[in-house]
């Protein structure tokens, strides 16, 4: 919501500078965003007054100026413009000035002639016709600036003298004198030669290019001095003569040397408000008064609008309106205007509108538009003659009706949007956007204003549909004051009649379906005090809700209308802080029984997991929960996976975050390819995020963590990256831990997006935690990748479970161990893992401790086999142990192998 | 005799010390104090002497043998000692030449701020609580009296899974109230950090999925003064003692009164600039008193007990501590941008 702060000044007087105005307001709840100096960019303007003019020496189209700014010397300036005569004022950027845009004016030369300045255009001052009406330039077609489009065939010669015939009734004419008419007009003389010898007119014309010496064409039928357009030219025929130039002010009042930003409104600010939505109310003018004069202590002056009326006719005969959706029409009020002058509204109401970001257009529509900012009621105008049978109904669309609105869009509408209609079709979609059918025209003739309160959901989900949020439904979707209908439409009438816009018929249609009763609260001081913590006196909790209009009588406190999010104490008791001051309020810290707070084991253990992997050189990452379909096709599951049931997003921001992972995999994989395509070398990473299986307790996900880890790079292989699986299961004292060949028979689509020959499933126990491996290089390609990339997937509910007990000490050995090497040859397709279970079992008692230390395959060996050594240490607790008992372990051992492995001492 | 003695010793002595190696001084132990050595065959000669003269002589020679060994152990640790400053000389490195270090995994920045977070609750007595993502819309909306037609239930906010509205993303972490005063005993002081979801497209400060810290106390007699004097306290841990704060007036369903918090700017101190957008102060979470409806869907009487709330966001909070100038950034997860943490 936009304020201008010439515009508050009307209904409280507020004079403190920009920055303490947005301070105190957005600490009373007002949050300000902003404010816009609207003139602060323009400086060292003024309005100056042509003394006279002269043509250029050096150039056929420039014109040296001799201008009063008010100094003791009139400055010399060189322009270009052709619509300025002497004794015009107009805008002067003085030497060293700066123009909106940053457009910095200096002093110069133009073509050997100084210039200490420049006249100003509406454009240059950041302004356009709209604004200032009065500023559009018409250019008649000056033969002295004809340039033909081909220079052989000319369509005027460039001899023409005046009395040649230039087409039918039109000569060439010289210009002999041109004056003021007031008003935009200027009266002309022209000579010209007719075959009875030379003759003359006086014409009074909109052309404003004229001067002295120049050669028009001249319509001797019409007595019109002709334009572009008359003689069907091009632009380009006739260069100079455009419909632009320097702004001619046409104000009363002022005088050369006054400071242009009050002439033009460049003088106001403008603050821009973030309005939350339980405060419709200020999003007006008067509502933010109200906040203002409360939070500044200074009184609101309101105006009660008086409407003179007496129209012909009688509003009865003239408008019948009907509700059928009673429910979601509160209240309709509307007010007729008759005699209709359609026009440009006044000044100072387009300065109002423009400052608040309305562009103006014509009296009528300004008239709705600045009553809506003014009362933040939303007005709708629309032509009577196109309401047919002088009935107006407003109800639900019919399926499939189609209505085109003021922009000129075409909408089929449903029985969820309310429209404004005749007895035949629809004129206006309620709340929302005027039709085009019914649009104030040039000639319109008899308006209707429409001022009503709609039911705020049926505008909000009606604009919604149709993806037009207007500023009149932003309005109404966060419920209106219907009390505010009745003044705001008689508002709008008093500006018709202040306008001269046209005559108000007497009365008002206004028909109440549904204006609740107001809200009476009683009034708590204690319980109010006990909420903030404060201690505030009920005499000021009074004087503030006063000064905000609602009633005190006793302990009851009647909330005024426009109030509606006042419902409740604690409500009253945001009223009590905001204007006590927020910062007001004591600071205490928390009393009462205290509570012991922490992690819980599961949040330990999760601290703990991110710890071992950063330990272990692994960064942690944050990826989204949601991923695309086509995740599952990329890591290689397949068609039916039962894995893919995942829960679906409605509507999703796009098909890449359309549904939620049930696996993690994908989104390592994203991380670990774009780290892949940025070149970073050595990379790796975890995360222990969650996954969102269906099947959660009433209808909700099982939302499951894993911890997924992800590395590439030249120092990465399966054994590097298995050695921090490792090192985090060890850091949590994980029980039991194994890894064993995971094939795809048994593991399914869990697998499959890895390489089917490096990929283990880890165990603690009997139960799987989840999978390390390369990842398969057909799945690698997929992501982009064309190296190794490995991955784990643990699931964290199986880790909490495989974590071991705290440590208990065991008493440190007393008698020295026994080391034996080992060297065993046996068939490739037996794994290392089973080769250490074997010694293990083997053993009788004495090893303690096995380590695998070389594999070897070459000469020596036979093809298919392999020779596997180990480092066997054995010890006993209670004596030295002699060689001979090591011996016999390992003979047992070495038994042990050969019977279950077929592994044989090398 | 005597004269053979002094000769002896001080040849021995300036020997001694000339020595320049083990070796050299080995020999002239041996040409010494050897037993053919020159001091062995002076003291053969004591035979010769007189039994009145060899006591004295015997003392003398004796003194003289004493002499040349602490002086021959002398010679030998100072020798050593320049052999070892030698090798020490020659081991010297540059040690200017990098270390190995073994590499250590960085903690996600954002988590970084989180972890000082959760410590300054723990700290106050709080418990963190982890729910669910997939949420209720009831417990999302409408125990939070956000009720049906409010706009931050449209579909162009919110991510639903289904027509009804019943399951979606959670667009808040304030569910989690909801959830604590359905599930804990009184009082209840906890936070809640976690993930949430809108319909947001992605930019420098946007993400269709981010994460919020949800606090909340209920008690008897819980304040406003309360709620400025805990996040007072929270905030000037998380950003310095002397971190200025500023209370103002806000609007959300679920808490009445409602504030919004702001510090003062760390860039100009308050007098404005481009940082604070001119105003002096940056707004960091949304707060307020727990809404008496909101207490009663949860059967806890508002007559009896209130209660306080929090959330902010956890990617602004730690953009600002870390100076991080773009959203994307966290999510991007380039490893040269983790590793700078």
């Amino acid at each position: 919501m936009n304020l201008s702060r010439k515009w508050l000044n009307e209904f409280v007087r507020v004079d403190v500078p920009d920055r303490e105005f947005a301070e105190a307001m957005t600490l009373s709840g007002s949050k300000v965003e902003g404010t816009t100096d609207l003139g602060a960019e323009i400086s060292n303007v003024v309005v100056g007054r042509i003394l006279s003019m002269e043509k250029h020496p050096n150039s056929d189209h420039m014109w040296v100026c001799q201008v009063d700014v008010g100094a003791e010397e009139p400055v010399q300036i060189v322009t270009g413009a052709w619509n300025i005569h002497e004794g015009d004022l107009v805008p002067v950027a003085k030497d060293n000035s700066y123009l909106p845009g940053g457009v910095h004016i200096t002093r110069g030369n133009l073509r050997g002639i100084k210039s200490k300045g420049m006249l100003c255009s509406l454009r240059e001052l950041n302004l356009d016709e709209r604004d200032f009406p009065y500023g559009v330039i018409t250019a008649a077609a000056l033969l002295n600036d004809y340039h033909p489009i081909d220079p052989d065939k000319p369509s005027i010669p460039a001899d023409v003298q005046p009395g040649h015939k230039i087409y039918g009734p039109v000569v060439a004419a010289s210009v002999e004198g041109v004056k003021s008419a007031g008003n935009g007009r200027w009266t002309c003389v022209l000579t010209y030669n007719h075959k009875d010898g030379p003759t003359g007119a006086i014409v009074t014309t909109l052309c404003q290019n004229l001067h002295a010496g120049d050669m028009v064409a001249f319509n001797t039928s019409t007595a019109a001095i002709c334009t572009l357009a008359d003689l069907h030219a091009e632009q380009r025929e006739f260069p100079h003569c455009i419909p632009d130039g320097i702004f001619v002010l046409q104000e009363d009042g002022i005088a050369p040397g006054d400071d242009i930003k009050p002439v033009i409104n460049a003088d106001d600010r403008v603050v821009e408000f973030e309005i939350t939505p339980n405060r419709p109310d200020c999003l007006s003018v008067i509502g933010l008064a109200r906040e203002a004069a409360a939070t500044f202590g200074k009184p609101l002056r309101l105006h009660e609008p008086v409407v003179r009326g007496g129209a012909e006719g009688s509003l009865a005969e003239l408008l019948d309106v009907e509700t059928p959706d009673a429910d979601l029409v509160p209240r309709y009020t509307a007010r007729m205007v008759r005699n209709v002058k359609i026009g440009p509204s006044p000044k100072w109401m387009r300065e109002r509108l423009r400052a608040m970001g309305v562009r103006p257009i014509s009296n009528i529509v300004d008239i709705t538009n600045y009553v809506m900012l003014e009362y933040g009621q939303p007005m709708h105008a629309f032509d009577y003659r196109y309401v047919n049978g002088g009935k107006i109904i407003v109800r639900r669309a019919a399926e499939g009706e189609e209505l085109t609105t003021l922009d000129g869009k075409v909408h089929t509408l449903t029985h969820d949007h309310l429209v404004i209609a005749d007895e035949g079709r629809a004129v206006g979609l309620a709340g929302i956007m005027g039709g085009l059918n019914s649009e104030i025209v040039a000639d319109t003739a008899d308006v209707v204003f429409e001022s009503a309160c709609f039911d705020g959901t049926c505008i909000r989900k009606g604009a919604l549909a149709l993806g037009m949020r207007t500023e009149a439904s932003a309005k109404f979707e966060k419920g209106l004051d219907p009390l505010n209908t009745l003044p705001a439409v008689n508002r709008a009438c008093e500006l018709v009649e202040m306008l001269g816009a046209g005559e108000v018929v007497d009365g008002v249609i206004d028909i109440l379906n549904n204006v609740p009763q107001p809200t009476v609260l009683k009034l708590e001081p204690d319980k109010i005090n006990a909420l903030l913590g404060t201690d505030v006196s009920r005499d000021e909790m009074v004087r503030i809700l006063e000064k905000l209009d609602f009633t005190v009588d006793g302990d009851q406190v009647t909330v005024p209308s426009w109030r509606g999010d006042v419902r409740r104490m604690a409500d009253l008791a945001e009223e009590v802080a905001r204007f006590h001051g927020y910062n007001n309020i004591p600071v205490t810290l928390m009393r009462g029984q205290t509570t012991q707070g922490g992690y819980s084991p599961a949040q330990k253990l999760e601290n703990k997991l991110g710890e071992l992997c950063r330990t272990c050189g692994y960064d942690e990452i944050i990826t989204y929960s949601f991923i695309s379909p086509t995740a599952y096709d990329r890591i290689g599951w397949s068609k039916d996976c039962a894995m893919r049931n995942s829960f679906k997003i409605l509507n999703p921001l796009g098909e890449d975050t359309s549904i939620m992972r049930t696996t993690t995999l994908p989104s390592m994989l994203e991380i670990l390819a774009r780290n892949w395509s940025y070149r970073n070398r050595n990379v790796k990473l975890y995360e222990l995020g969650r996954i969102y299986l269906p099947g959660g307790e009433n209808g909700l996900a099982n939302e499951s963590k894993v911890l997924t880890l992800g590395a590439y790079g030249e120092d990465m292989d399966f054994f590097a990256f298995k050695g921090a699986i490792e090192a985090v299961l060890k850091g949590i004292r994980a029980v039991d831990v194994r890894f064993e060949t995971a094939s795809s028979d048994t593991w399914g689509d869990s697998v499959a997006p890895y390489h089917p020959g490096r990929v283990a499933a880890v165990f603690s126990g009997s139960d799987c935690l989840g999978f390390i491996g390369q990842i398969h290089p057909n799945v690698a390609k997929n992501y982009g990748v064309d190296g190794e990339l490995y991955c784990a997937e643990l699931s964290f509910d199986e880790l909490a479970l495989a974590q071991g007990p705290d440590a208990e000490y065991v008493s440190l050995p007393k008698y020295p161990s026994v080391d034996r090497d080992i060297a065993v040859v046996c068939d490739e397709a037996v794994t290392v893992g089973r080769l250490e279970e074997t010694i293990k079992k083997g053993a009788k008692g004495l090893l303690k401790h096995v380590e695998l230390f070389d594999i070897y395959r070459g000469p020596g060996i036979a093809p298919g086999k392999k020779s596997v050594a180990f480092s066997l240490t054995l010890r006993a607790d209670d004596r030295s142990l002699t060689g001979e008992e090591a011996d016999q372990d390992v003979k047992s051992i070495l038994e042990a192998l050969e019977k279950d492995c077929g592994a044989v001492l090398r | 005799m005597r004269e053979q003695l002094a000769k002896i010793r001080a040849a021995a002595l300036s020997a001694f010390e000339g020595a320049q190696s083990k070796v050299d001084l080995d020999a002239l132990r041996v040409q010494y104090l050897g037993k053919k050595g020159e001091l062995t065959a002076v003291l053969k000669q004591m035979g010769r002497l007189s039994a009145e003269e060899r006591p004295a002589m015997g003392q003398l020679a004796n003194e003289v043998r004493a002499a040349l060994e602490s002086a021959l152990d002398t010679a030998s640790k100072k020798l050593e000692e320049a052999a070892l400053e030698h090798k020490l000389k020659a081991e010297a490195v540059d040690v200017t030449i990098p270390g190995k270090a073994p590499a250590i995994g960085h903690r996600h920045p954002m988590y970084i701020a989180l972890d000082e977070m959760k410590e300054i609750f723990i700290g106050m007595g709080f418990t963190v609580l982890d729910g669910p993502e997939i949420e209720l819309g009831e417990l999302n909306f409408d125990r939070l009296n956000a009720e049906p037609g409010h706009p931050s239930r449209d579909w162009s906010d919110t991510f639903y899974f289904d027509e009804d509205e019943r399951v979606m993303l959670r667009s808040q972490t304030s569910p989690m109230q909801v959830r604590a005063m359905d599930s804990m005993p009184l009082p209840i002081r906890i936070i809640a950090p976690g993930r949430v979801y809108r319909k947001d497209e992605v930019d420098a400060t946007h993400s269709p999925m981010f994460h919020q810290v949800e606090g909340m106390v209920i008690d008897k007699g819980v304040t406003m003064a309360d709620l400025k004097g805990t996040l007072n306290a929270v905030i000037k841990k998380m950003y310095g003692e002397n971190t200025q704060t500023r209370f103002r007036p806000h609007h959300f369903p679920f808490t009445e009164p409602s504030c919004e918090v702001d510090v003062q700017c760390h860039k100009c101190g308050g007098a404005g600039c481009p940082t604070c957008k001119g105003e002096g102060w940056i707004e960091l979470l949304g707060a307020g008193m727990i809404h008496p409806h909101v207490l009663e869907m949860a059967g806890i009487d508002p007559e009896v007990y209130s209660g306080w709330a929090f959330g902010f966001g956890l990617e602004r909070t730690a953009m600002r501590r870390f100076k991080i100038d773009d959203l994307r950034l966290i999510f991007e997860n380039d490893v040269r941008f983790l590793e700078q943490f």
